[in-house]
């Protein structure tokens, strides 16, 4: 096997080299993104090994622009053969295709002074997530589904629990001088114990750790514990009336908020005019009290990234300052569409033309607790989970399936299931009317509590 | 080219070596190793503001090695098809068990397969010529259908799958798979009001598919059609009330509501909530409900399943009886119930798992208007976007992307999106009326279960539901 270092260098000569045969073939620019992965993952079911799984791959993306009169024409290829044969293949392919779209006015690669990237340690790459042999990874997803069945003789059966590793480095170079690579790491584990009731009726529901260094994982216990918690407050879940009522979200779906905030102030929604955010920038949006963030240079953050996929350097975004629309997200395309800057955003995959990404995005947390949120409630509803994909960006209406707990004068009551809850964006946004002080980054985007007024209950 | 020949002749792989790494798959014990090489070539092409934008092909090609010792899977893969990595990966996978080594069986049985769709000669087409004129074609009839039309976009993918299964149990299969898709999506806004609308179709076609009924015009009609009545849609109503589902793509109820939930790792788990309920009502007496593989040129339709195994009709609910599990290898020999052939994975990245293929409801006698006319006050839902479902409660939603109120017996406004919301194993209790006009959808569908897609189809008459709640903001 080859060593780390070598590697490197591999991956980047292979990059660079693509880029000067496209060049060569007659592109005019061209850009080339490799990646390379390996992962495993087990889990145990019942006290079992159920699947192991271990194993690595790379593949290599090539896109190409050819220069006319008044714009590029655009193509890209993709392929896991990095054979010279293949190679080959993947950049005749590419400048032939590229004769066949048509002349796009907006493309190209962004301008010289715009490519970089964020110096220092991001520390992304931890190689404990590793450290473990095998016989131990799969000791700590029993432990974590043993930790979660023991909670409660209710816990009777198991969706399994899990850990899974993974490390993948990405270069990236292109025809204007730039040539980057990073690695990130990545390790987690997980449990879904089953609970069943007097009735048989079962519920599940799971919990999680990750971390991009194995030291900083919770322990299988902590996480099998609160796996098991969350499970077991969802028996003997039922529904409640059709009503309007207010909503806590719980921050693992206040995340879906965040998230649809993103989604609305993506350049490419904007220019089409298919976002509630098109020609908002500097109107009031939301609550007086909620700032949205994307930040893609925190250190060790999953969201983090020394550059995006054109080459430019990840930064700090403020999408939503004290409820006012303050930037859209945007990379080189969407940027030159709307006559902006690009906000260093941009995502990709081997093929295909660049898309939006977010780096850790996060709504800034306010300061009350969880508690005095739920306490503040006489009467609603603490969503701990939302199926589907009810949110509509070009009009705003939101519906999805709900489950819960019900509130009654500041106090969790009954859980709930089989309801939804719906509203309008533009509407649910200026009515957070509380934000919590829980803010945790347990994944790349994250949210505190949040209490939303005027949305309606749909059950019974 | 001959589908076992492709990976022989291009690859240079040898029955010779495929029992070599079985052989070594099976070196620490296990029940059961298989082989599965894959070689995918994909285009896809995108259309923008009415330009083509995006022009793209992709190759890859891999194999995934499969240990099962008792409930246990080892698994590993790799993109290298060198005997040395293929060995490398048997080895690995074997670690799951620890045992004396096992012995294959000896000399391969070839799967018998049907022709259920075109199996095209070259990897990619040279001329995407015709594929870029539909794309054209489709912005012009988005455009020309309403001046309210303001924005199109359109695309076009297809890829050709070839497969290879080696198992120690003699299993050897292969198979070349097309699908293609084209999609069409539209905007239209008339003063401040803004709103979508998309359409599109396809299967285990070539372009040629296209050139019919189901053309760029009539995907971009319907497109621009939906996205025209949204604009003049209100509220939909909130709660409980009766639910009619028009015919075709509605049928994802059946995906969400029984389909996820018979799979039968769940029930092999009792982790469903249709565990141990074969033989038992979980549907009105007029339900009943297939997954079918076998359909001609079908989007969910396959010659053969990802380990090897025939594809089949299976009956999963007749007359409102709980008849049967779809199972692939392993759940079919722990359970001790027969293969039907639903074994599936996205890629040779995956472990295979029971999954669906086309999964509808068998019409019934009522005429469409009858069921329509017998409502009093009700949603009428006839195209929805995507589903979920809980299989251990039960819980499942699907969202309305195109429906309308009903008011005594007559089909009055359109409503805003709504996701509606039901249990699996009560929900079909309360169908009342079957449609005479059973349709399948457009073949757009894609399925998702841990993390793995795969394309499937669903289908359903026309249907009345007595009792469904409907997850909007007008109570």
């Amino acid at each position: 096997m080859a060593t780390a270092a070598e590697t490197r260098i591999d991956l980047q000569n292979i990059a660079s080299s693509i880029v000067d045969r496209a060049l060569r073939a007659g592109a005019s620019d061209a850009e080339v993104t490799i990646r390379e992965g390996d992962e495993f993952s087990t889990s145990v079911r019942l006290g079992e090994v159920e699947t192991l799984k271990e194993s690595g791959s790379r593949g290599v993306g090539l896109r190409v622009l050819l220069q006319a009169d008044n714009g590029y024409r655009v193509a890209s290829t993709s392929s896991s053969d990095f054979t010279p044969d293949g190679i080959e293949h993947l950049v005749r392919g590419a400048v032939a295709l590229a004769r066949l779209p048509s002349v796009d006015p907006f493309a190209g690669l962004a301008e010289l002074g715009e490519f970089g990237q964020l110096s220092g340690d991001l520390c992304l790459y931890h190689d404990d997530v590793y450290s473990l042999p095998t016989e131990q990874r799969i000791a700590w997803a029993r432990r974590a589904e043993a930790a979660a069945m023991a909670v409660d003789a209710r816990l009777v059966n198991s969706d399994g629990a899990g850990f899974d590793a993974a490390t993948g480095r990405r270069v990236f170079a292109n025809s204007r001088g730039f040539l980057g690579e990073y690695r990130s790491s990545y390790c987690s584990i997980a449990a879904s114990p089953i609970a069943q009731d007097a009735s048989g009726e079962m519920q599940r529901d799971s919990w999680w750790s990750q971390a991009r260094a194995f030291r900083d994982l919770e322990s299988p216990e902590s996480v099998g514990q609160e796996a098991a918690r969350r499970t077991l407050r969802l028996l003997g879940a039922r529904r409640v009336p059709t009503q309007q009522a207010p909503i806590v979200f719980a921050p693992e779906v206040a995340r879906g908020i965040v998230g649809a905030i993103f989604d609305a102030a993506a350049g490419d929604a904007i220019y089409r005019g298919a976002s509630i955010f098109a020609g908002k920038l500097g109107e009031t949006v939301a609550a007086p009290s909620v700032t949205v963030i994307d930040d893609g240079t925190i250190p060790g953050g999953f969201g983090t990234s020394p550059f995006d996929a054109e080459g430019l350097p990840s930064r700090r975004t403020v999408i939503v300052e004290q409820g006012v629309l303050r930037s859209y997200i945007l990379n080189t395309y969407a940027a030159r569409k709307l006559g902006m800057k690009s906000t260093g955003n941009a995502g990709r995959g081997l093929a295909g033309n660049p898309f939006l990404d977010s780096g850790n995005l996060f709504l800034e947390p306010g300061k009350a607790s969880a508690d005095d949120i739920i306490r503040s409630v006489d009467r609603g509803l603490y969503v701990t989970r939302l199926m589907g994909q009810g949110v509509n960006l070009v009009t705003g209406d939101y519906s999805r399936g709900a489950t819960g707990l019900w509130i009654e004068n500041g106090e969790f009551t009954f859980p709930v299931q089989e309801i939804t809850i719906a509203g309008n964006l533009k509407d649910m946004l200026r009515s957070i009317t509380a934000i919590g002080s829980d803010l945790e980054f347990r994944s790349a985007t994250a949210a505190p509590t949040l209490r939303i007024d005027g949305m309606t209950i749909a059950g019974e | 080219m001959d589908h076992k020949r492709y990976f022989f002749e291009k690859f240079g792989v040898t029955e010779r070596l495929l029992e070599r790494c079985l052989g070594e798959a099976l070196s620490a014990g296990g029940d059961y190793a298989d082989l599965y090489f894959e070689s995918v070539a994909s285009t896809s092409l995108g259309l923008d503001e009415s330009i083509i934008k995006s022009a793209s092909q992709g190759v890859s090609a891999g194999c995934g090695i499969r240990v099962v010792s008792g409930e246990r899977t080892g698994y590993a893969y790799t993109d290298d098809l060198s005997a040395d990595r293929l060995l490398r990966a048997a080895r690995t996978a074997a670690l799951i068990a620890s045992g004396p080594a096992k012995q294959p069986v000896q000399g391969f049985t070839e799967t018998s397969v049907p022709s259920l769709y075109p199996a095209p000669a070259a990897d990619l087409d040279s001329d995407l010529s015709p594929k870029l004129d539909l794309l054209m074609r489709a912005d012009r009839a988005a455009r020309r259908y309403d001046q309210r039309v303001t924005q199109v976009r359109a695309s076009y993918a297809d890829e050709l799958r070839r497969i290879l299964i080696a198992a120690s149990d003699g299993t050897f299969a292969s198979d070349t798979q097309p699908l293609a898709r084209m999609s069409v999506f539209v905007l239209a806004k008339e003063n401040e009001r803004t709103a979508r609308g998309s359409s599109g179709g396809g299967g285990r076609v070539e372009i040629g598919y296209f050139t019919g009924a189901k053309g760029p015009e009539f995907f971009a009609t319907e497109a621009a059609r939906t996205a025209v009545l949204q604009l003049g849609a209100i509220a939909a109503p909130a709660g409980e009330m009766e639910v009619i589902l028009g015919p075709g793509w509605p049928g994802v109820l059946l995906h969400e509501a029984v389909g996820h939930g018979l799979e039968a790792d769940f029930n092999r788990k009792k982790t469903s909530a249709f565990a141990g309920l074969i033989g038992r009502p979980v549907a009105s007496s007029k339900v009943t409900v297939v997954d079918n593989g076998r359909m001609a040129l079908r989007r969910g339709s396959l010659n053969v399943d990802d380990e090897g195994s025939a594809t089949q009709e299976t009956v999963l609910i007749e007359g409102g009886i709980l008849k049967g599990y779809l199972s692939d290898k392993l759940s079919a020999r722990v359970m001790g119930i027969p293969s039907t052939g639903n074994g599936r994975r996205e890629s040779y990245q995956q472990i295979p798992m029971p999954r669906m293929t086309n999964t509808y409801m068998l019409p019934g006698d009522d005429a469409p208007e009858d069921i329509l006319r017998s409502v009093k006050r009700g949603l009428y839902a006839v195209n929805f976007g995507g589903g979920q479902v809980d299989i251990t409660s039960g819980k499942f939603v699907f969202s309305a992307s195109e429906a309308y109120l009903i008011e005594d017996g007559k089909v009055t406004a359109p409503v805003r999106d709504a996701t509606l919301i039901g249990n699996g194993p009560e929900a079909l209790k309360h169908v009342s009326m079957v449609g005479n006009d059973l349709a399948l959808d457009e073949g757009i569908g894609t399925c998702g279960k841990d993390g793995q897609s795969v394309p499937v189809g669903v289908g359903m008459p026309t249907v009345k539901l007595d009792r469904m709640t409907v997850g909007g903001t007008r109570s």
